[in-house]
């Protein structure tokens, strides 16, 4: 029998295999498709404080190995999203679950925490968001913005917490050493890749927002290599997200230095992928003489 | 995800193809859809049911770029990853005895099974189909067969009235409309019908069931998901 568990941040997993926010909605639709408690965790849909219908339509456009997407965190709002959705939630999975926050000032992030953190496990900063007072420069792409709202979250967030970077950066591993510094429990990566596609017919943008988040199998490289450079450079655990389609890419990340790793797109296209990783990682341990997954995180020096 | 074999798959109109997938499966309710997997694409594609008795369903697909170019390529007896059942369908019992069908285009395909079930439960049915020309036309005898009435409009005036749909209704006794087609069909058919109505829409999908939030549209009950609250609405609901 082999060992799954992993421990992320002080919390106990039983397998390390989460899917990533945005791709998962709060549980209640994928349930109907399998029982969600063999997954490790969940990372629910990204939640501002107020309600936000997000961007225009087309906001998908699909690529070799991937789609790209501009839906603008669409979500109920926190307060909608503690009365509603996590008690759901928690209802049908008694495995922990993420809450990834959003924001587009540092009090608006402030603000959700001290709303959804009490009703989540961990906290998962989303700081690829533009921050309105600063240009829309997004928070997460300079070390001074990540700290900043990377410190005000830490004053309130009694969770341990999870900060997502975003690759769209020169320096990956000074953004994740300020997020370290700041005062951040762990770190996802990575977010999305800034993206375009343009209808060559129609002479136009295929998505109404013009540009979009890249991600699928295509990007899994780019991924494995910020949690490789980011999982080496700081002392906090990381959790791999991008392009995840097997247990195979599972094995893959936590080698590079994955404590657990978050699957994403693969959910859009199979209702039933995380399920399916799960069942095979035994199986793929086995063939790979893993006793405990535990083990291997970061083997590759 | 279920596996359905491929019954047939030819060419009905220009560019439009028809194929029934054979598998275990309940019929499926007029209005909803299916996501299709394709090799060498990442995403499904979703196409609403045509025709549907137990353990077999059929869809009418328009070719219109890399996905349904390899669709036309399958063949009898091939094997293909469907999740069925996917959306809410149109509700037959909103009629009582005269229902109004109006097609745009690839519309017209999920108002057959619609015009199929209604004429089993005594509702007498008159289909408006609209095409750009009359190479365009598909299931012609079948909407001749089933509906009490069957009328056309072409913009090219190559078969029936040239014009618009909504030019064809006026005279028509319903007391409910079905309509599926493109959007400013839709939405001048909402204006001029006298009656209530359901709508289905059509809108570029990410996964289909509900996680992505990839075909969100503003209604007058806050956000809703085409494909999972919808694709099928109340005339009412849309906010033109």
């Amino acid at each position: 029998m082999v060992d799954t568990k992993v421990d992320l941040c002080g919390i106990a997993l039983q397998n390390p295999v989460i899917p990533a926010s945005g791709t998962f909605g709060f549980g209640a639709e994928m349930a109907e498709y399998y029982d969600l408690n063999v997954l490790g965790a969940i990372s629910v849909k990204g939640t501002t404080l107020h309600p936000r219908f997000g961007n225009p339509t087309p906001r998908i456009a699909e690529c070799e190995n991937g789609m790209l997407n501009s839906v603008g965190l669409q979500n109920p709002g926190a307060e909608h999203v503690v009365k509603e959705e996590l008690p759901s939630l928690r209802r049908r999975f008694s495995q922990p679950i993420l809450g990834n926050i959003c924001g587009f000032s540092i009090d608006e992030y402030r603000e959700c925490c001290r709303l959804i953190a009490p009703h989540v496990d961990l906290i998962e900063l989303n700081i690829s968001c533009p921050n309105v007072h600063n240009g829309g420069m997004a928070f997460g792409t300079t070390c001074d913005g990540a700290a900043a709202v990377v410190k005000a979250v830490r004053e309130v967030c009694d969770r341990p917490l999870l900060v997502k970077l975003s690759p769209n950066v020169t320096d990956i591993v000074s953004i994740a050493k300020a997020c370290e510094d700041a005062g951040a429990d762990g770190l996802t990566l990575i977010n999305t890749l800034l993206g375009m596609r343009i209808d060559i017919r129609r002479r136009q943008p295929i998505m109404a927002n013009k540009m979009g988040g890249f991600s699928g199998p295509a990007v899994f490289p780019v991924a494995l290599r910020m949690v490789y450079q980011a999982s080496h450079a700081c002392h906090i655990p990381v959790v791999g997200c991008g392009g995840v389609q097997s247990a195979e890419n599972v094995v893959e990340m936590m080698m590079a230095g994955a404590t657990a790793v978050e699957v994403g797109s693969e959910n859009l296209r199979n209702p039933e992928a995380c399920k399916k990783i799960v069942e095979e990682l035994p199986e793929v341990m086995n063939k790979l003489n893993i006793n405990k997954l535990q083990d291997i995180i970061g083997i590759i020096e | 995800m279920p596996t359905f074999s491929v019954r047939e798959n030819f060419p009905v109109a220009a560019d439009v193809w028809r194929m029934t997938l054979v598998g275990a499966t309940p019929a499926l309710a007029p209005g909803s859809f299916v996501e299709v997997a394709l090799p060498n694409c990442y995403l499904r594609r979703p196409f609403s049911v045509c025709a549907s008795e137990k353990n077999s369903f059929t869809i009418i697909y328009k070719v219109v770029g890399k996905g349904t170019e390899i669709m036309t390529h399958f063949a009898e007896g091939q094997d293909v990853d469907v999740i069925t059942g996917l959306g809410n369908g149109f509700d037959e019992s909103r009629v009582r005895r005269k229902a109004l069908l109006v097609g745009g285009g690839l519309g017209v395909a999920p108002l057959y099974q619609l015009a199929l079930n209604l004429r089993s439960r005594g509702v007498k049915c008159v289909f408006v189909g609209g095409f750009n020309s009359e190479k365009d036309i598909f299931l012609r005898n079948e909407f001749e067969t089933i509906c009490d009435e069957a009328r056309y409009t072409t913009m090219d005036g190559s078969f029936g009235h040239q014009g618009l749909v909504t030019e064809l209704i006026s005279d028509v006794d319903y007391d409910y409309f079905y309509s599926c087609g493109p959007l400013p069909m839709l939405k001048a058919l909402s204006k001029v019908a006298l009656t209530s109505g359901q709508l289905s829409l059509e809108a570029r999908m990410g996964c289909g069931y509900g996680v992505c939030m990839g075909c969100s549209i503003e209604t007058a009950q806050g956000p809703q998901r085409v494909c999972k609250e919808g694709p099928v609405f109340d005339k009412e609901v849309l906010l033109w």
